[in-house]
């Protein structure tokens, strides 16, 4: 498994257009395949455009303490991109001004981030609805001073969303890194333990799973049933949801489909899972996601190849929401991964 | 002539057996589909029982299918060759009762 991010490796894939390249040509140029925008034409009467806007999406930055193989956005210890002091303070004048209902914490390791407990301190104040931190849950056991997250967490009422590809250590540590499963298990215990996911203590923790492989996720209630089952037995963990999440075809997870020469049948399966009730709900249409930068884009997985929101304003400094509203939302043949079955968001399955 | 007789692209057109007879391809599909679906036993353990078959009547497409199918639910990799055990256990051992039909006639003719 590799331990540096594919930029840490000059890896070609660590270039965003060699990405966009790779995802047009192939299967999807030679006709083997439609392009996502054809696929949207045949089943859709306009292309995608955004909704009312929910959900802001702050990416802190791409450092991270593990080096996950499925990782969309190459983090990793080498990566050092991070939102300053004050881009941070322009994501909380617009959360002033707006009504945004969700305000969406990730990374990399958003708790990385050294104005991170400030960042929250503040948000807090200003009362959205649902304040997620997404944790890779091992940062809450990496160093001593992260110990004290969960009652940071608690105090901010903060809704937890944490990674955890297995109730299993194998296929968990195959994908994360070996020994993730056995400290993820202690931070759920952690979490538990000042109530996080216990009945009636409010404390919001959800998990995300991804399929460790070239292969869709399965049901997410049925997938939750076992986790729930699984982990209460093993290790008495308390959770609430479980979200289901696709591999998208992009960065290192474009990089293990390519390697394991899985990338054809892998494209092929989500084509055939192409579901249209999946497409009017896909969470572009009502997120937006920020870069460390400040640059705006659709989504998380956009962000990544680079593909900035096709609009006037492109950069916090000139946000004006409704200038915003009106665009069409950039795709690529990474968005059948959000259509496929039952669909899939950061919110975990659609339909 | 270096094709095999077994072709992975082939699992793909397994509906267009209804081509040719489409009523019965159809009462086919739709009786597959709800053997499938979560009753008695869940749509978890039929899987896995469908891996352990498949192992049975050594279907290519069908053990490519139904671990394709596991791993989507889920299942571990202890689980898929337990179950395949299963089969080889029941395969296995309907060979080794026969012994006792082999052990009576030797017996029997013997002195």
């Amino acid at each position: 498994m590799a331990t540096k991010s594919l930029k840490g490796r000059v890896h070609e894939l660590a270039s965003s257009s060699a990405q966009l390249d790779f995802l047009s040509n192939g299967i999807f140029a030679d006709g083997g395949l439609p392009t996502f925008k054809n696929k949207i034409k045949q089943t859709q009467k306009t292309g995608l455009r955004p909704k009312t806007l929910e959900i802001l999406q702050l990416n802190l930055g791409y450092m991270c303490n593990q080096v996950c193989a499925h990782c969309h956005v190459d983090a990793g210890p080498d990566r050092k991109e991070m939102m300053t002091r004050t881009t941070l303070e322009k994501c909380l004048q617009i959360l002033k001004q707006s009504s945004i209902t969700t305000l969406d914490l990730t990374g990399g390791a958003p708790e990385m981030h050294p104005d991170f407990r400030w960042f929250v301190q503040q948000a807090s104040k200003i009362g959205v609805a649902d304040f997620i931190v997404r944790s890779n849950l091992t940062i809450l056991r990496a160093n001593k001073k992260y110990y004290d997250l969960p009652e940071f967490f608690k105090a901010h009422n903060i809704h937890v969303i944490s990674s955890l590809p297995f109730y299993k250590k194998e296929k968990t540590d195959r994908q994360r890194g070996e020994g993730v499963f056995s400290q993820s298990i202690q931070a759920l215990k952690a979490l538990n333990k000042v109530g996080y996911g216990k009945m009636g203590s409010g404390l919001q923790l959800d998990l995300v799973y991804n399929p460790s492989g070239a292969f869709l996720p399965t049901n997410q209630q049925a997938l939750e049933k076992d986790f729930k089952t699984a982990l209460k037995k093993d290790f008495d963990i308390d959770f609430n949801q479980l979200f289901t999440i696709t591999n998208l075809p992009i960065s290192r997870f474009l990089e293990y489909l390519i390697a394991s020469e899985n990338y054809e049948e892998y494209m092929e399966r989500l084509v055939e899972a192409y579901n249209p009730a999946a497409v009017a709900n896909v969470m572009c249409t009502n997120t937006l996601s920020i870069r460390w930068d400040g640059y705006l884009y659709d989504c998380d997985f956009n962000q990544m190849l680079d593909l900035k929101v096709a609009s006037a304003v492109q950069h916090l400094d000139d946000f004006d929401l409704n200038s915003l509203q009106d665009r069409e939302i950039c795709i690529s043949q990474h968005c059948y991964g959000c259509t496929a079955g039952a669909g899939s968001s950061c919110q975990g399955s659609v339909v | 002539m270096n094709t095999p007789y077994y072709q992975s692209q082939d699992l793909k057109k397994f509906k267009n057996i209804s081509d040719w007879s489409p009523e019965l391809g159809q009462k086919f599909f739709d009786y597959y589909n709800s053997v499938f679906e979560e009753g008695a036993l869940s749509a978890r353990e039929k899987s896995l029982i469908a891996l352990a078959v498949a192992h049975t009547v050594q279907c290519p497409y069908c053990i490519d299918a139904y671990t394709q199918d596991g791993l989507e639910r889920g299942i571990d990799k202890a689980e898929m060759m337990e179950a395949v055990h299963v089969a080889a256990a029941i395969r296995g051992g309907a060979s080794l009762v026969h012994g006792v039909q082999m052990m009576e006639v030797y017996e029997k003719r013997s002195m």
